[in-house]
């Protein structure tokens, strides 16, 4: 052996298996700062996504309307329903508008514009379509899709009982 | 007496070089309006900052009188525009200045692409003027729907309706930002926390890393 390459050797830091003191340390030091900093934003996202976790409500049924009133005119009614936002409760009225089609069966439409969620309102007068004063979008009778949203209005699900008239959960439209 | 004010404090904590640091700079000739009257286009840079400050300013005193809560948002806001003095003023600085600040901002950003001040070594600087772009534009939406008044709901319901048609994830962001399902008691103390704390705060970071920058870079060169 020269005597260059036994200095070296003298020199070179004992190669161990082990990990370095530096290692370990920052292992450690990491380890306990990302528990830390977990344990600090943890719960505030929690807190955060909440409202998406929680549980949603079914809607139920609600009387709205005489069979005999409901016309092939398209007529706007208005019913409570109990809604419950965070802490706030009330019973906000909801619309829908209700008419006997081509075919005689009774349907009700949802007035929120498939387009970007403005209220759609019948137009009595021609051209008697529905019409939503926010970019315009036009439906038929049936709720069809003539211009602007890309889907025809939702529909909510009717039962007839005993002369009346009862709206349920809302579902996409099935006549368009 | 400020003098000596002055001189007391710099004695015991040597103030003078922070702010020469900061301050003290000469302005090249060719963004001096002065020396060519068309490097007025360098000023919209410090516009928009001036008008950001305005809002934050005008956006605290509002505060002292806005209340977040769907019964009564609108009627603070209705009292503090016609019954609190200089009412009128304060909402209308924070409410003209919102679109102000958006119109500067487009200015400055105009200036910067056609002086090519986005180039080597300045790429990173128009990567964060983008990100503060973003949270201007947040801060006009999540503030326009807090007078709670129709245009701020159906305003809001649209912005939320576009983002719920992103791909797959639309429901989710849309549910999130909505906090619920409606727009509703819980949109609004979201949307005003996210207004008030959550966006200013990224955005006095991002003019921070904005300004430590320039200051690093130096302005961009004639053309
Ligand atoms: C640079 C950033 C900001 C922009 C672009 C901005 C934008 C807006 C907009 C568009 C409105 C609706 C104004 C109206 O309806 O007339 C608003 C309202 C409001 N903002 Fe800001 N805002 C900013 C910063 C702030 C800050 C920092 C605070 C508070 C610390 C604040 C507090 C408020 C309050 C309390 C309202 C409701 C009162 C009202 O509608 O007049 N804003 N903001
Ligand atoms: S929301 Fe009805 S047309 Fe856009």
């Amino acid at each position: 052996m020269d005597h260059n390459k036994q200095q070296d050797t003298a020199h070179a830091p004992a190669q161990r298996k082990e990990m370095t003191r530096r290692q370990f340390l920052s292992y450690t030091l990491g380890g306990a700062g990302a528990f830390m900093a977990g344990g600090a934003i943890l719960p505030m996202i929690r807190f955060a996504v909440d409202p998406i976790l929680q549980k949603k409500e079914k809607g139920n049924f609600v009387k709205v309307i005489e069979e005999s009133k409901v016309t092939s005119e398209p007529t706007e009614v208005k019913f409570k329903v109990h809604q419950v936002d965070g802490w706030y409760e009330s019973d906000p009225k909801l619309s829908a508008w209700i008419a006997k089609g081509d075919d005689g069966k009774i349907f009700a439409l949802s007035p929120v514009c498939k387009h970007l969620g403005c209220t759609v309102s019948w137009a009595a007068e021609s051209p008697t379509e529905y019409h939503c004063p926010c970019h315009g979008a036009r439906y038929t009778k049936d709720g069809k899709t003539l211009a602007v949203a890309p889907k025809s209005l939702d529909e909510y699900e009717v039962k007839l009982d005993n002369g009346w008239v009862y709206l349920g959960p809302i579902e996409p439209n099935t006549r368009a | 007496m400020f003098k000596s004010m002055y001189n007391w404090i710099d004695e015991r904590l040597d103030i003078t070089p922070m702010w020469r640091d900061i301050a003290d700079h000469e302005v090249p000739e060719h963004v001096n309006p002065a020396h060519h009257f068309s490097a007025f286009v360098y000023c919209f840079g410090g516009l928009t900052f001036f008008i950001t400050v305005i809002q934050i300013l005008s956006g605290m005193f509002l505060t002292m009188y806005y209340v977040p809560d769907i019964i009564n948002a609108y009627y603070s806001v209705d009292y503090l525009q016609h019954q609190v003095a200089f009412g009128a003023i304060v909402r209308g600085m924070h409410h003209w200045g919102a679109s102000l600040v958006i119109v500067m901002m487009f200015l400055h950003t105009l200036r910067v692409f056609f002086t090519g001040s986005y180039k080597a070594p300045r790429e990173m600087n128009w990567i964060v003027g983008m990100l503060i772009f973003f949270v201007m534009l947040g801060l006009g939406f999540t503030g326009y729907l807090l007078p709670w008044d129709n245009k701020a709901y159906y305003a809001t319901k649209v912005g939320l309706e576009i983002a719920g048609s992103v791909p797959y994830l639309g429901d989710y962001i849309k549910e999130l930002m909505n906090g619920g399902t409606i727009v509703g008691a819980q949109t609004l103390t979201r949307f005003f926390a996210i207004h008030v704390f959550f966006l200013p705060g990224a955005l006095l970071a991002l003019l921070a890393g904005h300004f430590i920058m320039i200051r690093k870079q130096g302005i961009s060169g004639p053309l």
